[in-house]
C-alpha cells in the first residue's frame, strides 16, 4: 500500500485534513490521530522525523503551525517521503501563495484534490507540480 | 402545495449556511463545539433532504467536513451521496464522489446502487469525471464493483489521455486485489505500460508493480528486464527508488539477477546526489544483495556518511542500516562502534533506541560480562524510560535461546538482584521469571540464587517499590525452595517476615508466607535430624546428618552415603572461626536476634544453628507474626497462613517433650511430630523443574470434553474474580520433559551420584566466597583466582569512561577466536527439547494474493509462451520486426475478441479455478530445493523466449533514442534471465 494515510494537525492537535487510503471506522481514527499527534508533537525539532507506530511508520514535518503527518508501511523510503511532504508544501504554496493553517481550513476540497493529483491508491502518482495544478487552475477558471 | 415545497426550498438556499459559514462558526462558537456541531448536524440532516441539488450538495459537504474532522457519523446520508454522486453538474458531482470515498466500504448497502453511474462516469469524454470516479473506485472497490467495471478500466489503461490513463493503472492494484480475475484481461496491457516513454505513466505503473511484487516476487521475475532498463535509463528518482524495491524483492528469487542489478546500483549509489535514492540503494544492497562484498563495502561507507552527519533523520537511517546488517556482516557496525555507542546519548529517544540495539548486537559470550556492566551504569544516568529499554534488552539478550550467552551464571544471577535495585527499573516481571527459571534450569546456580534473594529481601526498603514486588515474590520462592544453600535460615525467616511485608500485595504475599513455611519446616528437620544424631553412638553423626541434609533433604536414612564427604566438610567448616562473624556483619540489618544466634553459636555454624532456643524463637517469632494474619481478606493469605499456624499447633506440644527428653532417656520410639516434618519436608524436597511449552499439549483430552465449547458466558461469572497470578512459578512435575542434565534417573542412581556433585560445589560455592581464608592449596587457588569473584562489584566503572569502555569491550567481539579462559566449564543448563522453540504452525491463509500471483504466472508465462509459437508465424514474425506498434495492436484487437469469451467461463466455475491455484501455490510452497532448481530452468526457457520475443520488439524505438544503451543491452538480456 506504500502510504496509508496523510494528516495535517495544527499545533494544537487539531486535526486539519486527513486522508485515509484504507477504510477506519470512526472510532478507530480518533484513536490512531490521537495516539499519533501525542507521540509526534512531544518530539522537538532536533529529533528525527521518524516514528514507529504499531506496524508501520510515521513520518512527519513541520510547517510554521502545521504539521504533516504521513503513515507509511515499513519498508516505504523515509527521506522520500519526507520530500514528498515537501513537494506537497511547495505545491500548496505555489496555488496559495504561502499557504498557511487557514487556507487548508478554508479550500480544504482544494487541498484534498491535490493529494489525489499526487497520490492514488497509496502511491505517489505525480511530482510536477504544474501537473499537479493544472487541473485545479483548469476549474478554478470553469 | 407544489408551490410551498418550492418556495421553502428557494428559502433554504438563500440562508443556507455555506461550508464556509461552518468552519468560520466552529472557530468562533461560544456555546461549545459539539452543540454547535450537534445543531449544524439537525441543520444538514434537513438541508440534504431538500430537492434542490445545489442545497443537498452544500449540505453534503459540510457533513463530509465534519466526518473527515470532527469524527461524525455519516453513514446514515449514504442515500444521498449516490444522488449527489449523479449530479450533472461537476462541482456537485465532485462533492458526492469525494463523499462516497469518504464514508463508503464494503458493507455500505447503497454501493450497490452504484455501479452504472461509475461505469457512466468511467466512459465520460470529460476526463476530470472519468478522474473522479477512478479516484473514487480506488478507494472504495468491492469484489463487485471491480468485476463489473473491468473492462472499462481495460479500455481505460489504453487511453490516449495521460491524465487517465495514469489513474487508470493505479486502480488497477486495488482491482486486482479485489478481483483476482481481472488479472487474466489487464495484466498484458498494464505490462505495455512499462515501455511508455511518458515519465507520468512510467511513475504510476512501476508503482503498481512494486505494490504487486510486494505480495508475490517470484511471479514478477519474467519482467525482471524491464525493470532493468528502466533502473539503468530512468532519471526520475521517485521510479528509481520504486525500481530498486522491485529489485530488492525479485533478488532472493533469482541468484543471477543479483549480478546484473549490482553494477548499476552501485553507479547510482556513488553518482546521486539524492539522498533519498541513496539510501534506497543502501538500503537494496544490505538487504538483498549482502553477498556482495564490494557493494556491501561501498554501502557501509556511505552508511557512515549518514551516521556523522549532523541531520538527526540521518543519522536515525544510518543507524537503522546497520542493524538490519548487523547479523550478516557484524564488522560494518564493530568499524562505525565509536559512533554508534556515541548516539547512546543522543537527545532522541529513538536514534538512543537503535544505538542500544546495535550495541546489543554486538554482544557475544566473551563481552557480555563488560558491555552489561556499562550498559547498567549508564542506564543509572538515563531517564526511566530509556533506562527500562537498556534493562529490557540485557534481559533480553542475555536469556536468548535459553542463556546461550551466559557462561557465569553466578554473575548473571547477581546482575540480575542488581539490577533489581535500579531506581527506575521496571522489568520486575522479566526478572521474576528468569530467576525462577534459572533456579529451576541451572542447578550450580541456587546458592549464588539464594545469596541474591537473600539480598533483596532482607532489605526493608524495596518492599516499598510496587514494581520491584514481583521480583522480591521470586526471591521469597527461591528462599523457600533453596533454603537448604542458606547459611542462615533464621535470618530468611526473619526476612519473609519483617513488618514491611504488608506493603507486598496479597499474591506475593502468599509467596512470602509459603516460603516462610518452608524455611520453617527446613529447620525443624534440621534440629531433629540434629538431635537424632546426637543420641546415636556415632560421634560424627551429627554433622553426617546435618551436612546429609544441606545436601539431600529428601535422603533420610542415607547417613552411610555420604560418610566420605562428611569429614572433609566438617573440617572445612572449622577451619574457619571468622566464618560466622563475616556472615554477621554483612547482615547487620537483619535484627539482633539474628546476630545473637551468630554469636552465642560456635563458628560452624551447622552444628549448633539449630538449638532449641532457637527453634523456639522461630515458631514464637512466625506465630506472632502471621497471627493477625489469620483474619485476612484475601484466601491465599488466610490460607496459607492457617496452614502454617495449625501446623504450629500440631508440632508445638512435641517439640518441647523432645526436647526434655533430650540426652536424658534414649526414647526410640518415633515421634508423631517429627514424623509429620519429615513427611512435609519430603514434600517439599521434591525438585521443580521447568515444565515444556507444549506440556499441555500431551495431556490426552478425556473422553467427551468439548474443548471448542464457547466459554464466553464464563467470563462474566469471571469478571468478578481478580485472577489469581498462577504464572508465579509453575508447579510442574519437576522433569516433565526430557532433560539434558539428569535424564531418566532412578532414585537409586540420584543417591549414589548427586551427593558428591553437591557437596563439590558448594565446596567450591564456600571457597569462592572465602578464598582469602584458606591456606593456598594448589588446586583450589587455582579456583579461587579465576573464577570472578562475582559477587563483589569488583568492576567499578567510572560513569565518565563509559564511552571509552564500550568502545574498547567491543572490539572483543570481533576477535572471536580469543575466548577467554573459563577457570570453570559451563554448568549445566537444563533445556526441554522441544518446549523451549515455539513452533507456530502458522497455516496460511488462502489469500486473494495467490490467486492474483496465480492469474500473473499464467499471464506472463503460459500466454507468452503462446505468443511465441505464434511468432513462428513468417508473417507475424516479420510484421513485429517492421513495427512493435502494429504487433501490440494486433494483441489488444485479439485480446478484445477474445473478451467475451475469457470472461465466461471463469463465472461459469470459479471454485475450479480456485482449486487450481491453490494447488499451484502449495506446489510452490512445498518444492525442494532442487525441484526448484528445475522450475526456474522450465522458467527460464520460457523467460529467454519470452524475453528475446519482447526485445525484439523493443529494439526499434531504442536504437534511435540511445544507440549506446541498446549495444550494452543485447548482451545482457538473455543472460540476465535465468
Amino acid at each position: 500500500m506504500g502510504i496509508r494515510f496523510i494528516l495535517m494537525v495544527n499545533k494544537q492537535g487539531q486535526t486539519r485534513l486527513a486522508q485515509y487510503y484504507e477504510y477506519l471506522t470512526l472510532e478507530e481514527r480518533r484513536a490512531l490521530e490521537g495516539e499519533i499527534v501525542r507521540k509526534c508533537l512531544a518530539r522537538n525539532e532536533q529529533q528525527c522525523s521518524f516514528v514507529e507506530h504499531r506496524n508501520y511508520k510515521i513520518v512527519y514535518r513541520r510547517y510554521a503551525s502545521l504539521f504533516f503527518l504521513v503513515g507509511v508501511d515499513n519498508d516505504e523510503n523515509e527521506l522520500a517521503i519526507l520530500e514528498f511532504i515537501h513537494l506537497l508544501v511547495e505545491t500548496m504554496d505555489r496555488h496559495f501563495g504561502n499557504v498557511c493553517e487557514l487556507d487548508i481550513m478554508f479550500h480544504l476540497e482544494k487541498a484534498h484534490f491535490m493529494l489525489e493529483e499526487m497520490v492514488m491508491n497509496g502511491c505517489i502518482v505525480e511530482t510536477s507540480k504544474s501537473n499537479i495544478l493544472s487541473p485545479i487552475q483548469l476549474m478554478d477558471r470553469a | 402545495m407544489a408551490g410551498g415545497v418550492s418556495s421553502s426550498s428557494i428559502m433554504e438556499t438563500l440562508f443556507q449556511r455555506t461550508l464556509e459559514d461552518l468552519i468560520k462558526g466552529l472557530r468562533l462558537q461560544l456555546i461549545g463545539e459539539s452543540a454547535f456541531v450537534s445543531k449544524a448536524i439537525e441543520e444538514i440532516r434537513r438541508e440534504v433532504k431538500s430537492t434542490d441539488p445545489h442545497t443537498k450538495s452544500t449540505a453534503l459537504q459540510k457533513l463530509s467536513y465534519l466526518a473527515s474532522l470532527h469524527f461524525h457519523d455519516m453513514s446514515w446520508a449514504a442515500f444521498h451521496v449516490v444522488e449527489v454522486m449523479s449530479s450533472s453538474r461537476f462541482s456537485h458531482k465532485r462533492i458526492g464522489y469525494h463523499a462516497a470515498s469518504l464514508s463508503f466500504h464494503d458493507d455500505t448497502p447503497v454501493l450497490l446502487l452504484i455501479t452504472n453511474q461509475l461505469r457512466k462516469d468511467l466512459a465520460s469524454t470529460n476526463e476530470f469525471e472519468v478522474s473522479l470516479a477512478l479516484e473514487c473506485l480506488s478507494r472504495i472497490s468491492t469484489p463487485d464493483l471491480a468485476r463489473d467495471l473491468t473492462p472499462e478500466i481495460f479500455t481505460l489503461l489504453s487511453t490516449t489521455k495521460i491524465f487517465v490513463r495514469k489513474k487508470a493503472i493505479s486502480v488497477v492494484l486495488r482491482v486486482f486485489a479485489k478481483y483476482p480475475d481481472a488479472v487474466r484481461l489487464c495484466f498484458k496491457r498494464l505490462v505495455e505500460n512499462l515501455d511508455s516513454s511518458d515519465p507520468q505513466i512510467l511513475a504510476a505503473v512501476v508503482g503498481v508493480f512494486c505494490e504487486l511484487a510486494s505480495q508475490d516476487p517470484g511471479s514478477y521475475l519474467p519482467l525482471a528486464p524491464e525493470f532493468y532498463r528502466i533502473l539503468v535509463d530512468s532519471k526520475n528518482n521517485w521510479v528509481l527508488i520504486k525500481v530498486l524495491k522491485i529489485f530488492a524483492k525479485l533478488a532472493p528469487f533469482e541468484p543471477r539477477l543479483a549480478k546484473r542489478v549490482v553494477e548499476p546500483i552501485c553507479d547510482h549509489m556513488r553518482r546521486t546526489g539524492a539522498k533519498s535514492l541513496m539510501f534506497e540503494c543502501i538500503r537494496t544492497v544490505i538487504s538483498s544483495f549482502s553477498e556482495y562484498e564490494s557493494a556491501v563495502k561501498l554501502a557501509v561507507v556511505k552508511i557512515r556518511e549518514l551516521l556523522v552527519d549532523d541531520d538527526p533523520n540521518l543519522k536515525y537511517l544510518g543507524l537503522q542500516a546497520l542493524s538490519v546488517i548487523a547479523p550478516k556482516h557484524l564488522w560494518a557496525v564493530l568499524e562505525n562502534k565509536e559512533v554508534v555507542i556515541k548516539w547512546l546519548s543522543d537527545e532522541d529517544p529513538n536514534i538512543k533506541l537503535e544505538s542500544l540495539r546495535l550495541v546489543m548486537a554486538m554482544v557475544s559470550e566473551s563481552n557480555v560480562v563488560e558491555i552489561s556492566r556499562v550498559l547498567v551504569n549508564y542506564s543509572l544516568k538515563s531517564d526511566p524510560g530509556f533506562c527500562n529499554e537498556i534493562l529490557g534488552s540485557i534481559l533480553c539478550t542475555c536469556s536468548r535461546n535459553v542463556y546461550e550467552i551466559i557462561v557465569d551464571f553466578d554473575w548473571y544471577v547477581s546482575l540480575l538482584g542488581e539490577m533489581s535495585r535500579i531506581p527506575h527499573c521496571q522489568k520486575g516481571d522479566e526478572i521474576e521469571n528468569q530467576l525462577i527459571d534459572l533456579g529451576m534450569r541451572v542447578k550450580d546456580v541456587r546458592p549464588e540464587l539464594l545469596r541474591v534473594a537473600r539480598g533483596l529481601l532482607i532489605d526493608p526498603a524495596l518492599l516499598g517499590n510496587p514494581f520491584l514486588h514481583r521480583i522480591l515474590a521470586a526471591a521469597a520462592w527461591v528462599s523457600g525452595e533453596y533454603v537448604e544453600f542458606s547459611r542462615n535460615p533464621f535470618e530468611l525467616m526473619e526476612a519473609l517476615l519483617q513488618p514491611r511485608t504488608s506493603l507486598l500485595p496479597p499474591s506475593v504475599r502468599a509467596v512470602y508466607i509459603h516460603s516462610a513455611f518452608k524455611v520453617l519446616i527446613f529447620c525443624l528437620h534440621s534440629y531433629i535430624l540434629q538431635s537424632e544424631s546426637i543420641t546415636s553412638s556415632f560421634p560424627d553423626n551429627l554433622v553426617l546428618g546435618v551436612s546429609e541434609l544441606v545436601l539431600k533433604k529428601n535422603m533420610l536414612e542415607g547417613s552411610e552415603l555420604t560418610t566420605c564427604e562428611a569429614p572433609s566438610a566438617h573440617r572445612s567448616e572449622g577451619f574457619n572461626p571468622r566464618n560466622q562473624s563475616y556472615e554477621d556483619l554483612s547482615i547487620k540489618n537483619g535484627g539482633d536476634r539474628t546476630i545473637n544466634h551468630g554469636q552465642t553459636s560456635t563458628p560452624a555454624f551447622s552444628e549448633n544453628i539449630f538449638t532449641y532456643d532457637s527453634i523456639i524463637n522461630l515458631i514464637n517469632q512466625v506465630e506472632l507474626a502471621l497471627g493477625p494474619l489469620t483474619g485476612s481478606h484475601d484466601a491465599e493469605v488466610f490460607e496459607r497462613t492457617r496452614h502454617i499456624l495449625c501446623f504450629i499447633e500440631l508440632i508445638k506440644g512435641e517439640i518441647t517433650e523432645c526436647l526434655v527428653q533430650k540426652g536424658k532417656t534414649l526414647e526410640s520410639e518415633e515421634m508423631k511430630a517429627s514424623k509429620i516434618i519429615k513427611l512435609i519436608s519430603d514434600a517439599f524436597s521434591e525438585e521443580l523443574g521447568p515444565v515444556s511449552v507444549s506440556a499441555q499439549q500431551r495431556v490426552p483430552i478425556p473422553e467427551g470434553l468439548l474443548l471448542k465449547e464457547n466459554l464466553d458466558d464464563l467470563e462474566t461469572i469471571c469478571a468478578d474474580f481478580q485472577v489469581p497470578e498462577s504464572n508465579l512459578f509453575s508447579l510442574g512435575s519437576p522433569y516433565y520433559g526430557e532433560e539434558v542434565g539428569v535424564s531418566s534417573f532412578g532414585l537409586q542412581d540420584k543417591e549414589e551420584s548427586e551427593p558428591s556433585n553437591e557437596a563439590t560445589s558448594l565446596l567450591t560455592e564456600h571457597r569462592k566466597l572465602h578464598g582469602l581464608y584458606y591456606l593456598a592449596s594448589e588446586k583450589n587457588e587455582i579456583v579461587g583466582n579465576d573464577y570472578p569473584p562475582a559477587n563483589e562489584p569488583k568492576l567499578q566503572v567510572n560513569p565518565n569512561n563509559d564511552t571509552e569502555d564500550l568502545v574498547k569491550l567491543t572490539v572483543q567481539s570481533l576477535a572471536t577466536n580469543k575466548k577467554p579462559n573459563h577457570a570453570k566449564t559451563r554448568p549445566v543448563v537444563v533445556k526441554l527439547d522441544e518446549g523451549d522453540l515455539v513452533t507456530v504452525t502458522a497455516k496460511r491463509p488462502e489469500t486473494k494474493d495467490d490467486l492474483v500471483s496465480g492469474a500473473v504466472r499464467e499471464v506472463l508465462l503460459g500466454s507468452d509462451t503462446r505468443t511465441a509459437t505464434s511468432q513462428s508465424n513468417p508473417s507475424d514474425k516479420s510484421s513485429s520486426k517492421r513495427k512493435g506498434k502494429e504487433k501490440i495492436n494486433v494483441d489488444r484487437s485479439e485480446l478484445k475478441e477474445n473478451l467475451g469469451d475469457s470472461e465466461k467461463p471463469k463465472h461459469e466455475n470459479p471454485s475450479s479455478r480456485k482449486n487450481k491455484h491453490r494447488i499451484s501455490g502449495k506446489e510452490r510452497r512445498h518444492k525442494s530445493a532442487g525441484k526448484i532448481g528445475e522450475e526456474r530452468e522450465e522458467n527460464g526457457q520460457k523467460g529467454m523466449q519470452k524475453s528475446s520475443h519482447r526485445h525484439a520488439r523493443h529494439k526499434a524505438p531504442h536504437r534511435s533514442d540511445a544507440p549506446l544503451n541498446v549495444v550494452s543491452q543485447t548482451p545482457v538480456i538473455p543472460d540476465f534471465l535465468l
